[in-house]
């Protein structure tokens, strides 16, 4: 653990863009976890009295259509948007995992049917596919977590398999297997670990665009409903109000949400550099 | 690496796209199988008579096993049918068709204008790494892919459409006074130029260029990294230093020898791009008001109604393995190392 801190310190004074990103994502977990509690209001008490009034001392992020304070509600979304990106990466990193280490380790036909399952996961356009499966599987924001995990697990079960072919064949697995370990053993104690600083590059750079993936189906009008304050649907409310000039409603929450897909990829990137130097971007 | 000629390469590569085509094709029975309501009324329409999907139901072999019904199924797609669309009336192959051509004309606009942006920032951050310039191409391009397209589409219609007034308001691909060129291609732009009606071309452009730079934005990132790695190799490499010794001009090396070389896997990832942002044009074109697929497939999905949907998506995945199976093919053909 100590060591795994080290490395953490080494990164981050290596690269001030990998700190600042690294600050960025302190401050989106703070606010997702703390966030109901510091919003100034209410995020769902509407008031028609000050209904489209601009930001403002009294409301920084001005108020929407209702008279909702937009602060509260970007600041309240925060947990729905960050929940449902962590879930579905977890989901597809969890099952991509083991189909990746399973068809990497033993090949032959589990090989065949994971890659020809993967295969067909990416002929689709992957939001289309999305839209797809939620119109399938109905409406509901469990069901945008199923489908942006679906469309994110060829990803993982690929790199993780192209890395247990490479691992498989190091001399310490070998030793393994010769001091009588099991297959499901090896598996699990020497080929998973061993692949597992790549996947995190790919987490990091993934969690981004599952936040966008999610977003995007919400601001469609899949998943989340109003009046939940969630960035995807706030941004589509506030889209009727850019053409008449009133820019705040899909701007602060248009803002947040680019917020926390920057520091992801920001932290994918500095990640990937640490990790693998001669791939510096 | 046995030399095959240009056909029957570009015929194992056919074969190789089968496949993903029976894969889309499962997948979309699966999906029709599993939307809400009955597949039986998708394909009778809006106005059908409890008696009339009884009869849809019998000759679609719904009480058939699961088997019959695929392969049933797959006869209906051979012909054409992917249902009615309960909102516009029509056949959905009919609104789909109609409709494909404003979103790839789209499309091409945006990677076009990806190509002309990211090209240059990615040459120069190539030809200087690590400076300045380097570091800019690199914020720009990683916030463009960090921009939600829906937002981007919303914040250049504040500053272009509300504050400064230069563009058309974001109602489509033309005002509500002109009416559409008359169709050659469906892409208004070559179609109004077609006719001469350049008063109609302009109306085109105007109306395009938000959305198409909207779309572009999300393209800058790959198109501009695979642009400077893959100059930074070709600018370090043998022939290079020997084309410097010979004393060629450095504008010569560069766009003769290194660009040339360097373009390959630009194309590349110019067709990923392309397909790409084939899927992330459905939010742009809602934003837009565009009249495309996409918002099409959102419209009826935000109206229950499943049968434009699931064509949508059949269409749509058919695209793809399409596009992916061109370039492969292009690539084969540019480059003869790649052919096998």
């Amino acid at each position: 653990m100590t060591i795994s801190i080290r490395q953490t310190r080494y990164i981050l004074q290596e690269n001030t863009l990998t700190l600042v990103a690294f600050l960025m994502f302190l401050s989106l977990i703070f606010l997702a976890i703390f966030g109901n509690a510091i919003a100034p209001y209410d995020p769902l008490e509407t008031n028609s009295a000050i209904a489209l009034s601009p930001p403002s001392l009294q409301h920084w992020f001005g108020t929407d259509q209702l008279g909702r304070d937009i602060l509260s509600r970007a600041i309240v979304a925060t947990r729905l948007d960050l929940g449902i990106a962590i879930a579905a990466v977890f989901l597809s990193f969890f099952i991509g995992s083991i189909l990746g280490v399973l068809a990497g380790y033993w090949g032959g036909w589990i090989d065949n049917i994971v890659g020809r399952a993967i295969d067909t996961i990416m002929a689709f356009p992957l939001f289309v596919l999305a839209m797809g499966i939620v119109a399938a599987l109905g409406n509901t924001v469990e069901n945008i977590i199923y489908a942006t995990a679906i469309i994110n697990l060829p990803l993982y079960a690929r790199v993780i398999r192209s890395e247990v072919l490479i691992i498989k064949k190091a001399g310490y697995i070998e030793a393994a297997k010769l001091s009588g370990n099991g297959d499901w053993r090896i598996m699990a104690r020497y080929l998973f670990p061993n692949a597992l600083p790549v996947m995190m590059v790919h987490i990091s750079l993934n969690m981004g665009w599952a936040i966008l993936n999610a977003a995007g189906l919400s601001f469609i009008g899949l998943g989340v409903r109003p009046p939940t304050p969630e960035w995807g649907i706030m941004v589509a409310e506030g889209a009727t109000y850019i053409i008449s000039g009133e820019w705040w409603l899909a701007m602060f929450p248009g803002l947040s949400l680019m917020f926390a897909v920057f520091c992801f990829n920001l932290l994918g990137d500095g990640l990937r550099d640490s990790f693998d130097p001669r791939k510096k971007t | 690496m046995s030399k095959h000629s240009t056909p029957q390469f570009i015929l194992q590569r056919l074969l190789a796209a089968i496949p993903s085509a029976i894969g889309v094709i499962i997948v979309s029975f699966i999906m029709t199988r599993m939307l809400p309501g009955d597949p039986a009324a998708f394909f009778a329409g809006a106005s059908a008579t409890p008696e009339a999907i009884a009869q849809v139901q019998e000759t679609l072999g719904l009480n058939k096993s699961w088997i019959e019904q695929f392969f049933i199924y797959i006869g209906e797609l051979i012909r054409g049918n992917l249902g009615v669309s309960l909102t516009t009336g029509q056949t959905v192959i009919y609104d789909l068709v109609t409709r494909l051509p404003a979103s790839l004309e789209l499309t091409l606009a945006g990677v076009l204008f990806a190509f002309i942006i990211a090209v240059p920032l990615g040459i120069l951050a190539a030809l200087k790494p690590n400076s300045w310039l380097d570091h800019l191409s690199r914020f720009i391009t990683t916030a463009g892919v960090s921009l939600p397209t829906f937002f981007t589409g919303l914040l250049l219609v504040y500053i272009f459409y509300f504050l400064l007034g230069i563009v058309p308001a974001p109602v489509g691909r033309l005002d509500l006074l002109s009416s559409p060129p008359e169709h050659f291609t469906g892409f208004y732009l070559l179609d109004s130029l077609i006719r001469g009606d350049f008063n109609l071309f302009v109306i085109a452009f105007q109306h395009l260029i938000l959305p198409a730079i909207t779309l572009g934005i999300f393209a800058l990132a790959p198109l501009a990294r695979i642009t400077r790695a893959s100059m930074i190799t070709i600018l370090g490499s043998d022939f290079i230093r020997l084309a410097k010794s010979n004393g060629l001009s450095p504008e010569k090396i560069l766009f003769t020898y290194a660009f040339r070389n360097a373009l390959l896997p630009i194309i590349t990832t110019m067709g990923v791009v392309f397909s790409f942002l084939l899927g992330a044009n459905i939010l742009v074109e809602k934003v837009f008001a565009w009249p495309g697929i996409g918002s099409y497939a959102v419209e009826a999905l935000i109206n229950s109604d499943y049968a434009p949907v699931q064509g949508f998506v059949l269409t749509m995945a058919f695209l793809y393995i399409f596009l992916n199976l061109a370039i492969d093919i292009l690539y084969g053909i540019i480059d003869p190392r790649a052919g096998f």
